[in-house]
């Protein structure tokens, strides 16, 4: 079973795609914060990141500098998924080295799964 | 625990504070508007006037004293008079920034509960968690097109902060506005359909791709499309013309719909404005999509202007420079 790290600090969120991405057969590890995010990368080798960036204790652009830098995470795929839309942010997080990046009000929670789905078939 | 004072950081306060240029910046208007311009301005005026003053004084008056004290007190009112005036300035431009503060921050802070709600239905709706009855099932598409539409108008009005904080960021790539315009209307042609109105697609061939940014673009198209689309009573029809004119592409977008009274005209691009038989037909409508397409379109260095006549309909006109 694929494992996908999301790191996010909305419960509600956290209950939605974790029921969500179970049913469509994933292991969804939860992580409310950026450092116990970042740890959990470290030490569960997910196949996947979904990461938030606005987030407390750690920035998601933090995170994905801490994911990169490290030879056992940085070619994990890592989905941002925020609601910070600007160009700043955005290129930021594409030269971290992102492999996608998602405005949360721009997408369905279907366009999400279907990202999610279609990163395992790229790998 | 010490505290330390930084006299670089005071330092770097007062030299900021007397900057004129970054003063303007902050409150995002131009010179001419601009309280911290507009004192040293009348700092001039002062000392033009208490020269002045003294100059028609020594000729009516021999006394000095008497002339001196005439230049004081004179100039001492001048100055608490653009004090005055200068204050009431930037207490203006300090609550027009701060509005534009609180609209962006609210306007995020509400993005994120949108989401949830949005997805969560999205679940509820997709039966995945358990079957959804009919019955349900017509209430929980009520909840998804209502925070739809929340989300869509908490979208503007971030589009309408940023517009008015003059930091609405333009991502510019050579694109095809043909291929912008079909992929568009495609999109939104099951929503046409549905309300019994044929869009009709004109577009002279072999145009030329330019630099543009396509989101923007897309974005203020689609804000009159829909607008054509809304303001259509019973069935329609909208013809939507592409073609190049010199060194610009012209799309001219065509309806047949309730058209835009005369006397309202003139208002139409502005924000929070809707005509009087917008409002009567179609209850929704914040009256920014108009706003934000017409401010789209000017900063990519295009032009929008429009023809309409009240019951006929209204032919919209957007030129964009090929670069």
């Amino acid at each position: 079973m694929k494992k996908i790290l999301f790191i996010e600090d909305e419960a509600a969120l956290q209950k939605t795609f974790g029921d969500i991405l179970g049913i469509e057969g994933f292991r969804v590890i939860p992580a409310i914060d950026g450092e116990i995010g970042l740890r959990l990368a470290y030490s569960e080798q997910p196949d996947l990141i979904i990461l938030d960036l606005v987030l407390p204790r750690l920035h998601g652009l933090e995170v994905l500098r801490g994911l990169k830098e490290k030879k056992e995470t940085c070619d994990i795929p890592v989905i941002i998924l925020t609601n910070l839309g600007d160009l700043e942010n955005i290129e930021k997080a594409l030269q971290l080295g992102a492999t996608t990046y998602m405005v949360k009000s721009d997408h369905t929670l279907n366009d999400i799964v279907e990202k999610v789905k279609k990163q395992f078939l790229i790998n | 625990m010490k505290l330390i004072k930084k006299p670089n950081m005071n330092l770097k306060k007062f030299l900021d504070s007397i900057n004129i240029a970054k003063q303007c910046r902050k409150y995002n208007l131009s010179v001419w508007q601009c309280p911290q311009f507009l004192f040293l301005i009348l700092g001039l005026v002062v000392i033009i006037s208490s020269l002045a003053i003294y100059f028609i004084g020594i000729h009516y008056s021999d006394d000095p004293e008497v002339i001196a004290l005439i230049v004081l007190f004179m100039s001492i009112f001048l100055i608490m008079v653009d004090f005055s005036i200068i204050k009431s300035f930037e207490r203006l431009a300090e609550v027009a920034r701060m509005k534009s503060e609180f609209v962006s921050v609210v306007s995020h802070q509400l993005r994120s509960p949108l989401s949830n709600l949005k997805w969560v239905v999205d679940l509820l709706i997709s039966g995945k968690i358990e079957s959804v009855s009919e019955k349900q099932s017509v209430y929980l598409q009520i909840l998804r097109e209502n925070s739809r539409r929340m989300e869509g108008l908490v979208s503007d009005l971030l589009i309408v902060s940023r517009i008015e904080a003059d930091n609405l960021p333009f991502k510019i790539e050579k694109a095809s506005l043909v291929e912008l315009i079909k992929s568009l209307i495609s999109r939104i042609e099951s929503f046409a359909k549905a309300s019994n109105i044929e869009i009709e697609l004109i577009i002279e061939e072999n145009l030329p791709e330019f630099f543009f940014d396509y989101q923007k673009i897309e974005q203020a198209v689609n804000n009159i499309l829909d607008n054509a689309i809304r303001y259509i009573k019973g069935n329609g029809k909208i013809e939507v013309i592409l073609k190049k004119e010199a060194n610009k592409l012209c799309l001219e977008i065509k309806d047949n719909g309730v058209g835009i009274p005369k006397e309202d005209q003139k208002y139409i691009f502005q924000k929070f404005f809707r005509a009087s038989n917008a409002s009567k037909i179609q209850a929704q409508g914040s009256g920014l999509g108009l706003y934000i397409a017409k401010s789209i379109i000017e900063k990519s260095g295009g032009k929008i202007y429009f023809v309409s006549r009240e019951n006929e309909g209204s032919v919209f006109t957007i030129n964009l420079p090929i670069k």
